[in-house]
């Protein structure tokens, strides 16, 4: 670390999170800090991870109530900021990118158009000045033929093209914070690594901070420094590397997952009844 | 059990002709589960789909248990194979109670109506009775894919087409159904056809498995070439690599 | 879980009547949630109740003329007036909701089943047999539906059979391409599949599988179209090609209110007055309806 003690990109105390009507907290007590690093956010469907995630962007549906003691982005409290205030910020200083490309770019705008638009809106920058860093920006996240592709419409191109574009688009403002939600579920697993080295390569060239949400502990472990397994809208373990792991769950979650390289007959089932009592 | 030779899948006419699954030949024995990996459009699912009797615009042969099956099937012949689908909310019909989609099968082959299978076919699966007169929405996705082999196992079949069975399901709920689904394989000596892109479920549970790329197979890997990693082609040792950061 | 075990409960399919109560329980359940929808209901069940009891409910006969009363406007003896021949309208219209029930409901009977049967028939088989269905639904639909009746009605001879039969010929064709469209979608889903691979007849599937799908939709469709088939019935009427006088039919009893509108205006206005909530209960119930059955269309 180049500095001693860096303040935190973004703090969060007991963030809780709760829908309408609904007793049951969808997120409860969530803390972390998050530096110049890359943070890990795992767990099964339903355990509050892409809440957690959406509720610092401040992207959930208006049934859905926010509270956290402390919830600061660069020292600034985002629960205080208003609706204008926070659309300044995503998309400029907060990124998030989706699991589906398809679903995340406009269908009816060529890549180039969505691209350059970003840049205008968030750089301030000419029509033709947008398109060259348009341009740049796809070469950088290593589309070959950038001219080609800016084209191109989002149903024309590949999950892992769209992929990049999306990264493309989501940092060429250079965020503070990247908050990506399964970046590379819908993607083939060849070029899972490829999105994710990419990711990786810029968050550390922009000196941002990233929380990579996902299910995929394996490959979460692999790529973050620090890992956050969600259970039940709560943080119940907090990791550095897997073979750590001490909570019930973190160590179920690592045993169900099959291991060609240690093969077993069976594969362990997680013990949901003594989790319950657990909690 | 399964015998395949030079099976084609061609999709277009003409100039346009694409072949979604070229020459592809292959032999699963009784008991045995064989697994084929790919990427998404390599036409692992297609393979699978002309197995099953789905897809029916194939050419080439399909044996089973010794007799070659033709493109529309008796109901001796369908009885022989069923299969499992990925999505286990869209394989399981909404406004049906899982009771009647258990009793189905037995319902439409003419078998009786099927009712007093039920509890039984459930049990087998490990789901509770009361579920019998649940709507699919009521359950969670693990439970509907309980609900789905359950199914596909009333016909009492000797082969089981898996497409993908686990790939919607969380890691969890992935290695209850995989456990459930080899013990049926051991109580019932069934043979089983694996589809996955997921490398490490297909190691986990198969024999044997084939290397799908672009229409055809390009590597065949044994139980031990996949402990000790071995691989005989660029394309699955690239697959093997990202498979496991 | 486990106690499922411990009694030995016998699995059988629930009979059509817990099976209805059910439903019905889970459609009130979701339908106190709607406020509106739930007027639009009670407007609807009270007509109904209306037409029953209509006898009873009307304070005078519909068609007994008294000249000396003609023309009355509203007042505690006649509460809505009465008309050129001092007929009482409160009564005519208490009797003219068992004639709108009656042609709505006939047109739903013969319209609903008919356009769903041909719209799952074509989606489902595809290929020629769509072609031909639905080029034969695409001439149909370019028919006017008031022209028919008119042609039908100089064809047939005026009454309120032909104006329900000429409404029937022109309301199914977009019945049947809601079907269609519908069977076109669950045909491919994998429980379809799964149905072929287990022997499943193709009529079984498209009675068992694919009708059940397609039901809900058409229903709210019918339901919103209640509202134009009510006014086209009384244009027919209002036209003199409806039910004939002196059947107090809603667009009759505009039509010959049309010649005292300025000077007796309650003559016009009160039947007005009932197509106008009538044809909006059954817009907003149609609405209402394709929010509780189409999960696609659930407001979040």
């Amino acid at each position: 670390m180049p500095d001693h003690n860096p303040p935190p990109i973004l703090s969060v105390r007991d963030l809780n999170v709760r829908f309408g009507k609904n007793s049951i907290a969808a997120v409860s007590n969530v803390s972390f800090d998050l530096r110049q690093e890359r943070i890990g956010i795992v767990g099964e469907s339903g355990s509050g991870k892409s809440t957690t995630g959406r509720a610092i962007m401040r992207l959930l549906p208006p049934s859905a109530h926010i509270e956290a003691s402390q919830m600061d982005f660069c020292g600034s409290p985002l629960l205080d900021k208003s609706e204008r205030q926070m659309g300044g910020l995503r998309g400029k200083d907060i990124a998030l990118i989706m699991q589906d490309p398809r679903y995340s770019l406009n269908p009816v705008l060529n890549i180039g158009r969505q691209v350059a638009e970003a840049a205008r809106l968030h750089l301030g920058l000419s029509r033709t000045a947008a398109l060259e860093t348009a341009r740049a920006m796809l070469e950088r996240v290593r589309i070959t033929d950038p001219v080609r592709v800016m084209k191109l419409y989002p149903h024309q191109i590949s999950g892992g093209m769209g992929q990049r574009v999306m990264i493309a688009m989501m940092l060429l403002a250079k965020p503070k914070l990247v908050i990506a939600d399964e970046p590379t579920s819908a993607l083939d697993v060849s070029v899972r690594r490829d999105v994710l080295v990419l990711l990786d390569e810029l968050i550390r060239e922009n000196n941002s901070g990233l929380i990579l949400i996902s299910h995929d502990i394996r490959m979460v472990a692999a790529f973050c420094e620090r890992i956050l397994v969600m259970y039940a809208g709560r943080v119940v373990e907090s990791l550095t590397r897997l073979d750590d792991a001490q909570h019930p769950y973190t160590r179920g979650l690592i045993a169900a997952l099959p291991d060609p390289r240690n093969p077993v007959d069976r594969l362990k089932v997680l013990d949901r009844a003594t989790l319950e009592t657990a909690q | 059990m399964i015998k395949v030779e030079h099976l084609d899948v061609v999709y277009g006419h003409k100039e346009n002709r694409n072949y979604v699954v070229r020459d592809v030949s292959f032999s699963v024995a009784k008991g045995e589960t064989l697994g084929i990996v790919g990427e998404s459009g390599c036409g692992k699912s297609t393979v699978l789909r002309s197995l099953a009797g789905i897809e029916q615009g194939w050419t080439g042969s399909i044996e089973m248990d010794g007799h070659p099956i033709g493109k529309s099937r008796s109901r001796d012949e369908l009885k022989l194979s069923q299969m499992v689908f990925q999505d286990p909310y869209g394989s399981l019909h909404p406004r049906h109670r899982i009771g009647t989609a258990l009793a189905e099968p037995i319902h439409a082959m003419g078998l009786g109506d099927g009712w007093s299978n039920v509890p039984t076919a459930l049990k087998q699966v490990g789901l509770p009775e009361i579920f019998a007169s649940r709507f699919p929405h009521e359950l969670s996705g693990g439970q509907r894919q309980r609900v789905a082999i359950a199914r596909a196992l009333t016909l009492s079949p000797q082969i089981l087409l898996l497409d993908e069975p686990t790939s919607a399901l969380d890691v969890s709920i992935q290695a209850e159904i995989l456990n459930l689904l080899c013990d049926l394989r051991d109580e019932r000596g069934l043979t089983f056809v694996l589809v996955s892109h997921d490398l490490a479920v297909i190691a986990h549970m198969c024999d044997r498995v084939l290397v799908m790329q672009n229409g055809g197979f390009v590597d065949e890997l044994s139980k031990n070439d996949l402990r000790a990693g071995t691989t005989h082609a660029d394309y699955s040792r690239q697959l093997f690599e990202t498979s496991f950061l | 879980m486990s106690q499922a075990h411990d009694h030995a409960i016998t699995i059988r399919p629930p009979g059509i009547g817990t099976r209805v109560v059910s439903s019905l329980h889970r459609f009130v359940k979701k339908l106190a949630d709607e406020p509106l929808g739930m007027a639009g209901f009670i407007v609807l069940a009270v007509l109904v109740i209306v037409a029953i009891l209509a006898p009873w409910l009307a304070p005078y006969d519909p068609s007994i003329q008294s000249l000396e009363n003609a023309l009355k406007p509203p007042s505690l003896v006649h509460l809505a007036g009465t008309d050129e021949f001092g007929r009482d309208i409160l009564s005519r219209l208490i009797y003219g909701t068992r004639i709108t029930i009656q042609t709505v409901l006939s047109i739903s009977v013969i319209v609903g089943p008919i356009g769903l049967l041909i719209g799952i028939i074509a989606g489902f088989t595809g290929g020629r047999t769509d072609a031909i269905l639905m080029r034969a639904t695409d001439i149909v639909l370019s028919f006017p539906a008031l022209i028919l009746a008119l042609s039908l009605a100089a064809a047939l001879g005026a009454g309120l059979n032909t104006a329900i039969i000429a409404i029937s010929l022109t309301a199914w064709p977009p019945i049947a391409r809601l079907a269609r469209a519908e069977a076109l979608v669950v045909r491919n889903a994998d429980y379809v599949a799964a149905a072929r691979l287990y022997g499943a007849s193709p009529l079984r599937i498209l009675l068992f599988y694919i009708a059940p799908m397609c039901i809900p939709s058409v229903i709210v469709r019918l339901t919103l179209n209640m509202a134009g088939i009510i006014l086209t019935a009384a244009s027919l009427g209002f036209l003199g090609l409806g039910a004939q006088p002196p059947a107090p039919e809603w667009g009759a009893m505009i039509s010959s209110g049309r010649k005292f509108m300025l000077d007796y205006w309650w003559v016009a206005v009160m039947p007005g007055i009932a197509i106008l909530l009538t044809s909006l209960a059954f817009n907003i119930v149609g609405d209402t309806l394709r929010d509780l059955l189409d999960p696609r269309h659930a407001r979040s």
